[in-house]
């Protein structure tokens, strides 16, 4: 079954046209990477899935486990199962990531109706996956992305999936800053979250994350439309050839 | 009608000039007629009995009023009061209480709701008639019970601390009253404060004896015979040399008022060694999102610290009343003195605040610590006002203060006007100040994660206030935080 269905997908932003027909599904299981020059929409399209404000949808449509997802609400699609990891975190200050996960940890469950987890229960769900991604205390006491290092935050994306379990789990370029290790460390977080249900959209320019997190498609994404889809190695073919090689123009 | 009658018949014998204390014969009669003059003045005191001494400082607090101007000066714009128009004492109800909750407006209704007050306690809140037919019960209830109160009375009167209403302080520690009274906040000290003086009808009093730390905060809610003190409320607390007391006042639940003014004055006196931790949370009304309605609060708080040594620490959190003018202070008179300022101040809707603090240095190595979080939403003006004087012989004395606002929407105004005074060149005082809005990543970030836009807002708001917050005594820092999430429902969006 189809987790996702992406159908003939437009979006403009401030009168742009930044996405000009977008065709994907991705079906329950499988892991999907798009690649695409700087500019052709890859984190607008995530933006776009996550039901950001500022982007207007002119055609298309988007069902998301058998819902219509662009008509619900951001905090819906949240609880419906969609994460998104950002390619630029953003900074809470004051709000340590124990109370923030928590909060939203609750907030999603209160929604599916299942019972708020304790602070003690929460504490001890936030330590285990902390640990897997090789992150101390210290850190989950901190104030979300403050003071972060570029590398740090794109751990604490990930962390955050964690906690959260979301069915499909898009991630922009969470894979830049990350050092060698880092890589490792949260692919391994990555692949531990891949399961039948769940599905994945991982966005990256470096065929390296893909060695780790081994995608079922990869899609090229350039001037706001999927231009070719295949297997693993298409990965490895336009790190070869680059983009122009798909009759791919560089973006303005 | 009949009670005109009364009131008519009584200014006619007035007029004759037949009764010592004015208007009434009786001074059983739990009211007084509408309107400010010297023998409503000397109704209240009568009414409570009290001692020449303070009749003559009502009265001259009164005179003086009248030669006074209301203060303009503040950022604040309100129609005119007219102080005619006002009872001055037990303020029959002009209009009949709900006759259950049923009749309660739902949205307050919603609010106790959210800070998890039990039903009985909204009753009374709400002003349900019979509900708590004395206040004093009603805020028993809240910690569940007369007995509470009472095992706290006698802890006290263990350790020698006095803790009363102010009127009852007056009969039962007459010279400790009379010697501090006026002497931090003089009777001529501002406009609000001088009708206070003139006025006042009840507050609490607190006395730490030498070297005694007060073994529990001491609330409101606790007091014994607290009575409904709302309108012009006075507090005084002395800390003896070495002492130590955490006092806390107010309530997060959303209180309602049939007088719009309230103009309470507070005085803290810190001896040598002793420190006083005084927390704030207001939450008066503040008025419909139009405007209508809402609470003037015109508050004058002031702590001398007198004595070496001697600290005194300011913490509020503001949400309520349309209008709050007020600023807790400090003089540091003795050398090594300590002031603190941590101050939250929410508005909302049409909501204003005035609000800020003075540090007065006088002694040598005296120090200041001033750190205001304003949070401006829909289209409320909120601004920061503050003094920092730093007096010729205050060696060394140190200032640090920070004013951050946070503004939520494009309607609303943040504004900081700090003053800065030092006439000692070894005193170094440091300012900073910063505005931002919540932005949209922000929430865009914390809706991805499941958060309701409000929650957000909340917690977003929260984390801004953190350095505030966590100064408040535990059991306060918790409800302070849902009171914050609650101020700006409505604000986004
Ligand atoms: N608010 C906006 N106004 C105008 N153009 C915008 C706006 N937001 C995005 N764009 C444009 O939309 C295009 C797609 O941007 P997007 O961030 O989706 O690219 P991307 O594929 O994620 O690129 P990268 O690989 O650099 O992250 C870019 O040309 C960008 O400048
Ligand atoms: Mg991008």
């Amino acid at each position: 079954m189809s987790l996702i269905e992406i159908k003939n997908l437009h979006a403009t932003v401030d009168g742009k046209a930044i996405l000009k027909g977008v065709d994907l599904t991705i079906n329950a299981g499988e892991v999907h990477a798009i690649m695409g020059p700087n500019g052709a929409g890859k984190s607008t399209l995530s933006y776009v899935l996550a039901g950001r404000e500022g982007y207007e949808i002119t055609e298309g449509s988007v069902t998301f486990d058998g819902q219509d997802l662009l008509s619900m609400e951001i905090e819906e699609r949240a609880a419906a199962g969609l994460f998104l990891a950002f390619q630029y975190p953003v900074e809470i200050p004051g709000v340590s990531n124990t109370t923030f996960l928590k909060e939203a940890l609750n907030a999603i469950r209160k929604t599916r109706g299942e019972t708020p987890l304790d602070a003690m229960q929460f504490l001890k769900l936030i330590r285990a996956k902390a640990k897997d991604l090789s992150m101390n205390d210290e850190m989950i006491k901190r104030a979300v992305n403050v003071g972060f290092s570029g590398g740090e935050k794109k751990r604490n994306e990930a962390l955050q999936m964690a906690v959260l379990q979301p069915k499909l789990a898009i991630l922009d370029e969470t894979d830049s800053g990350l050092d060698i290790d880092a890589l490792k460390i949260v692919a391994e977080g990555v692949n531990r979250l891949r399961g039948p249900e769940r599905g994945m959209l991982v966005i990256t320019h470096y065929q390296r994350l893909l060695d780790y997190i081994v995608p079922d498609v990869v899609h090229v994404l350039a001037n706001g439309r999927i231009v070719k889809s295949g297997g693993k190695e298409l990965a490895l073919e336009l790190e070869a050839k680059g983009y122009a090689e798909f009759g791919v123009t560089e973006a303005a | 009608m009949a009670a005109t009658e009364q009131t008519i018949e009584q200014v006619k014998n007035l007029a004759e000039g037949k009764y010592k204390y004015g208007f009434f014969t009786d001074i059983e009669s739990e009211t007084a007629p509408k309107g400010l003059s010297e023998d409503i003045v000397r109704f209240i005191s009568a009414k409570k009995g009290e001692p020449e001494w303070l009749l003559e400082w009502r009265l001259k607090a009164y005179r003086h009023w009248l030669t006074m101007d209301e203060p303009d000066w503040a950022k604040l714009h309100y129609p005119p009061i007219d102080y005619q128009d006002s009872y001055y004492y037990s303020a029959p109800k002009t209009t009949a209480g709900p006759k259950s909750l049923d009749e309660v407006d739902p949205e307050l209704l919603k609010t106790y709701e959210k800070l998890g007050i039990p039903l009985k306690e909204q009753a009374i809140l709400a002003g349900v008639e019979g509900a708590g037919d004395s206040p004093s019960i009603a805020v028993d209830a809240v910690f569940d019970s007369v007995s509470v109160a009472t095992t706290f009375k006698k802890k006290l009167e263990e350790k020698g601390i006095v803790f009363c209403s102010i009127s009852e302080a007056v009969k039962t520690h007459p010279d400790l009253v009379r010697q501090y009274l006026g002497t931090v906040v003089p009777y001529s000290d501002n406009y609000f404060a001088t009708l206070n003086c003139a006025v006042f009808t009840d507050g609490s009093f607190v006395y730490i004896p030498k070297g005694v730390r007060c073994p529990m905060e001491l609330s409101t809610y606790f007091r014994i015979n607290a009575k409904n003190t709302g309108q012009f409320e006075r507090t005084l607390i002395i800390a003896d040399e070495g002492s130590y007391v955490s006092y806390l006042e107010g309530c997060t639940a959303p209180q309602r008022d049939e007088n719009q003014l309230h103009a309470a004055v507070v005085e803290l006196v810190a001896l040598d060694d002793a420190t006083i931790k005084y927390s704030t949370v207001q939450n008066w009304y503040p008025g419909d999102e139009n405007g209508k309605g809402g609470i003037y609060n015109f508050v004058t708080k002031r702590a001398a610290c007198r004595g070496r040594n001697s600290k005194v620490s300011w913490t509020q959190v503001e949400t309520g009343s349309a209008i709050t003018w007020k600023y807790p202070s400090c003089i540091l008179q003795g050398d090594n003195s300590v002031g603190e300022f941590y101050s939250v101040a929410i508005t909302n809707n049409m909501q204003q605040a005035d609000t800020g603090t003075k540090m007065i240095h006088i002694g040598k190595n005296t120090r200041s610590t001033i750190i205001s979080k304003g949070i401006s939403a829909g289209r409320a003006q909120n601004t920061y006002r503050g003094l920092v004087r730093i007096l010729p012989k205050a060696q060394n004395a140190r200032n640090f203060t920070q004013c951050d606002s946070l503004l939520i929407g494009d309607k609303c105004g943040a504004h900081t006007v700090p003053y800065i005074e030092s006439r000692n060149r070894t005193a170094r005082v440091e300012h900073e100040a910063t505005t931002a809005k919540i932005s949209e990543d922000q929430l865009f970030y914390c809706r991805q994660r499941g958060l309701k836009e409000e929650d957000a807002v909340g917690l977003i708001v929260n984390g801004f206030c953190k350095e505030v917050l966590k100064e408040l005594p535990m059991e306060f820092a918790v409800e302070a935080q849902k009171l914050v999430a609650i101020s700006l429902e409505g604000s986004v969006g």
